[in-house]
């Protein structure tokens, strides 16, 4: 039952630089003596898709020699607390401290591939499959014991590592028991889990260990790694994307700026490299200033962006179709309204970083890539190299909400690497470059009708959404990376990526006997990719934004139009929540107070969100007071880290709707630094309080980007109830307020 | 090259850049410090606040040449002697005031700063202190709470 090719591998692999290995340290949950053992039940259910690959109890926990236990999961930290919410699981399925549990996080070679960490699927992929796996590896173990100890398994409990029979003193550690080997059993269902009101760690709220870390300054994130002999790199960025290199001037670059290694062009791509990093920066600004670019224009006007994008776009591809909605609508009674979302930033705090090294045989890269085994893919095929000569490791880096820079910045280090062997390059993009280069958010439109049936109940209804791609992230295309597109024999994306994310919750979740959901894709003029919750803010912001139009018409309260349109209970608890956290609220001169519904690409989770706000009449400027949640998320595992996703995405959605569009002229991206994109400070925070309805029989549904899109939709609609204008193109700004008719 | 003596976290350290180093790239890549961060460069978002003299300072735009004997402190230098955090750091740890956690450490330098002169703010000087620190995960409200906690530790 071992696989020492397997376990050599994972050695070999622990010997090369920095990998943080995170045993924690949590007093808080020491273990009682003598426990009572709580009872399990045959999970009888579907296992996580990854489970088909990776099926075997090793791939994703393996005992150690000192009893202690480590897990192995292919996500990575985003800062969304996926660690300690995998080592809660773990620890919960073998009646184990936390402090037993350590997590191996994303690392080529070692972990399985579980893809991207996206979509808010990292509690549901990967914390579930070691939920099976341990359960698994706990029954295992007893079988074990009990022909080792000559014990019925009923007479046996594990606990903290240690198997003991009731009825007289025979005992063995884990570690013993296995000897240095693994569980090797493949995880098949029926799986014996632990009864879930019987959970010591999991649905409670568990402090992550990561946070001591980063208030003491001690290296956590790619930013902070070093290695002997390191050297810094920087990449001079074209003007734009269809920029070319006419010439380049570095002649007296080394007796400008001293420290300087080695200038690498290929094609567009212009890299640096310098012994110490500021060294590097000013390398970058001489280059700049010493190179020269065409510079196209290639954008349109930025106040025709919206009619561009109906220009451009393919014939409509009709996506949902239920009853007669087109005829329904020409019956009249119709309301028809559009709603824009502009191109926004995934605004990464902390601009994409990457450290490689090639070692003459193996490319080694150290990134905060969200799937390291597709980016791995990508770089192969942009340096024609085989995949398993490439050793990627995930290393945590700023929180980036989506596809952002970290694989670019992969890609531009690896290239250096190869350019100069044998030593670590660690490759720094500036803030401008983050800004100008990133994948945005895509732009969207929303044209929605509707009619009402003489009961005031909506009787059809039809959106039409235009969207560009929402994920154009690295796989086997080469062209997926920027840095591929630069190069002097470049590759160019093959496919558009993922365009359906920008219809996700296009399609009201109400109950609407004739309903139309039609995408009209388009390939924009810039960059795009995924950002948190991709299509849905945009589509949610249009559709409860329409919903109020809608209830005014029918001249009900928003909340009872929206429940009399739910058949669902839970998304009706959710509405019934936040309106009962909020009724208390009195409403003073000039302010509002808007809500919103819905539920995240109309099958994860669900959420209710109330927003108090206050209208400046003289300005137009929007304060917000509260803002207020209510979510359902299934079985809870981190409770504290729900709560801590569910704020941050309102905030973060919060600024998106109030503040925050990507601008550009013809030629170049202007928004290039904070000035000119602002986002939310700390004097625009409302208090925001968020309740969490537990479902501990039912599924986990993902956290992450659940509450963002009623959020926008939220603001909006306590603008108008504080205003009485109703803001159809977002970012809902004090011009568009006070000058609205 | 020129060399400088800087005081930071109370030691005197020795090191040899360009004059025009800003402070930030001293701090990381000579000292290899790795509490202030790089988030901008151009004063903007607050990631590589340190404290000079005891007051909050952003530190990727000043040139290490001017910083002559001023005492530095980075977040390594907060805890006391024994190693105890600051108030402001065991109050983030408290409140779990971090997502990314990327900009706590300008958001914990500058709560000591305003702590420093001011032992009793309100919520709205909290905000006021805070106003140069971006934080992109939205995880504001528990720092906000983190550090009216840490006025009564
Ligand atoms: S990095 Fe200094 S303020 Fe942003
Ligand atoms: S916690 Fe990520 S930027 Fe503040």
């Amino acid at each position: 039952m071992t696989n020492p090719a397997f376990q050599s591998r994972r050695k070999f692999l622990q010997n090369i630089g920095y990998i943080s290995v995170g045993f924690s340290f949590f007093p808080g949950c020491a273990a009682e003596s003598d426990p009572v053992m709580a009872s399990r039940i045959d999970y009888l259910g579907d296992l996580p898709r990854v489970m088909e690959r990776a099926h075997q109890v090793n791939a994703w926990l393996q005992v150690l020699a000192d009893g202690r236990v480590k897990v192995y999961s292919g996500k990575v930290e985003l800062g969304q607390g996926i660690r300690v919410a995998i080592q809660a699981v773990a620890a919960e399925e073998l009646d184990m401290d936390l402090d037993r549990v350590a997590v191996h996080l994303a690392e080529t070679g070692v972990t399985p591939n579980e893809g991207y960490t996206a979509g808010s699927g990292s509690i549901k992929s990967s914390a579930m499959s070691v939920r099976y796996a341990a359960a698994t590896a706990r029954s295992e173990l007893l079988k074990l014991a009990s022909a080792r100890l000559e014990a019925p398994l009923e007479n046996l409990t594990l606990y903290n590592g240690t198997i003991r029979s009731t009825v007289d003193d025979k005992s063995i550690e884990i570690q013993n028991l296995l000897q240095g080997k693994q569980i090797e059993t493949t995880v098949t269902t029926p799986v014996p889990i632990k009864a879930k009101d019987q959970h010591k760690y999991v649905g409670k709220a568990i402090p992550r260990q990561d946070i001591h870390k980063m208030v003491a300054g001690e290296p956590v994130y790619i930013q902070d790694l070093r290695f002997p002999g390191m050297v810094h790199a920087r990449i001079v960025r074209p003007p734009n994307h269809r920029s070319e290199l006419v010439s380049l001037d570095d002649a007296r670059l080394k007796q400008q700026v001293p420290g300087i290694i080695k200038t690498v062009v290929n094609g567009n791509f212009l890299g640096v490299m310098a012994q110490r990093e500021y060294q590097a920066v000013k390398a970058e600004r001489y280059l700049r200033e010493h190179s020269q670019w065409t510079t196209p224009q290639t954008f349109p006007a930025m106040e025709n962006l919206y009619d561009h994008i109906r220009d451009i776009a393919d014939a409509p591809e009709n996506i949902r179709d239920d009853g007669e909605a087109a005829a329904t609508l020409e019956k009249g009674n119709t309301l028809k309204s559009t709603y824009t979302k502009p191109y926004i930033k995934h605004g990464s705090l902390g601009p994409g970083c990457a450290v490689a090294l090639y070692d003459r045989e193996v490319l080694h890269v150290w990134s905060n890539s969200q799937g390291i085994y597709p980016l791995r893919e990508a770089l192969a095929a942009m340096l024609s190299m085989e995949p398993d000569n490439i050793h990627i490791v995930s290393v945590p880096g700023p929180g980036c909400y989506g596809h952002s820079t970290p694989d670019d910045a992969a890609a531009d280090a690896a290239l250096l690497a190869l350019e100069y062997p044998g030593k670590h390059i660690r490759l720094q993009w500036s803030r401008d470059d983050e800004n100008s280069w990133e994948p945005y958010g895509s732009a969207i439109i929303a044209d929605l009708a509707a009619s009402l049936d003489e009961n005031g109940k909506i009787e059809a209804w039809i959106s039409d959404i235009w969207t560009d791609s929402h994920s154009t992230r690295p796989n086997k295309d080469a062209g997926t990376l920027l840095t591929a597109r630069q190069l002097e024999n470049p590759s160019q994306m093959q496919s558009p990526g993922y365009r359906g994310g920008g219809h996700r919750n296009g399609d009201p979740y109400y109950a609407i006997p004739n309903l139309q959901l039609n995408a009209h894709y388009f390939d924009g003029p810039l960059r795009v990719s995924s950002l948190r919750s991709l299509g849905a803010f945009a589509n949610i912001f249009a559709i409860e934004s329409f919903m109020d139009e809608l209830a005014e018409v029918a001249g009900k309260d928003p909340l009872d139009f929206r429940i009399e349109h739910l058949d669902d209970q839970r998304a009706i608890a959710v509405i019934q929540k936040v309106k009962a956290m909020t009724a208390a609220e009195t409403v003073g001169a000039g302010e509002g107070l808007g809500y919103a519904f819905s539920r995240y690409k109309n099958y994860d989770g669900y959420a209710a969100v109330a927003v108090r706000l206050k209208v400046d009449a003289a300005s137009g400027g929007v304060s917000l007071i509260k803002m207020w949640a209510a979510v359902d998320h299934g079985e809870v595992i981190n409770l504290d880290g729900l709560k801590n996703q569910t704020e941050g995405g309102m905030i973060q959605a919060a600024s998106w709707a109030l503040h925050e569009q990507v601008t550009f002229d013809q030629e170049k991206i202007t928004s290039t630094d904070w000035s000119k994109y602002p986002i939310m400070r700390f004097n625009d925070i409302p208090e925001v309080e968020v309740a969490v309805i537990d479902r501990p029989l039912e599924p986990v549904l993902g956290g992450g980007e659940t509450a963002g899109p009623p959020t926008g939709a939220a603001i909006a609609n306590a603008v108008y109830r504080a205003s009485g204008k109703r803001i159809y193109d977002l970012p809902i700004t004090l011009e568009k307020i006070s000058n609205q008719q | 090259m020129p060399r400088y003596t800087l005081n930071v976290n109370n030691t005197p350290r020795e090191v040899e850049a360009e004059g025009d180093t800003p402070l930030l790239y001293v701090l990381r890549d000579h000292l290899e410090l790795n509490g202030p961060k790089f988030g901008c460069g151009v004063a903007q978002c607050g990631s590589c606040m340190v404290l000079i003299d005891g007051k909050a300072a952003v530190s990727c735009t000043l040139p290490v040449s001017s910083v002559g004997q001023s005492e530095i402190t980075t977040l390594e230098g907060l805890a006391d002697d024994n190693g105890k955090l600051h108030a402001v750091q065991e109050a983030m740890v408290q409140e779990q005031a971090a997502q990314c956690g990327y900009c706590l450490n300008g958001v914990i330098i500058s709560a000591v700063s305003l702590l420093n002169k001011n032992p009793n703010p309100g919520i709205s000087d909290i905000k006021n202190a805070l106003q140069a620190n971006l934080c992109r995960c939205g995880t504001h409200t528990r720092m906000i709470k983190a550090v009216a906690a840490a006025k009564n530790r």
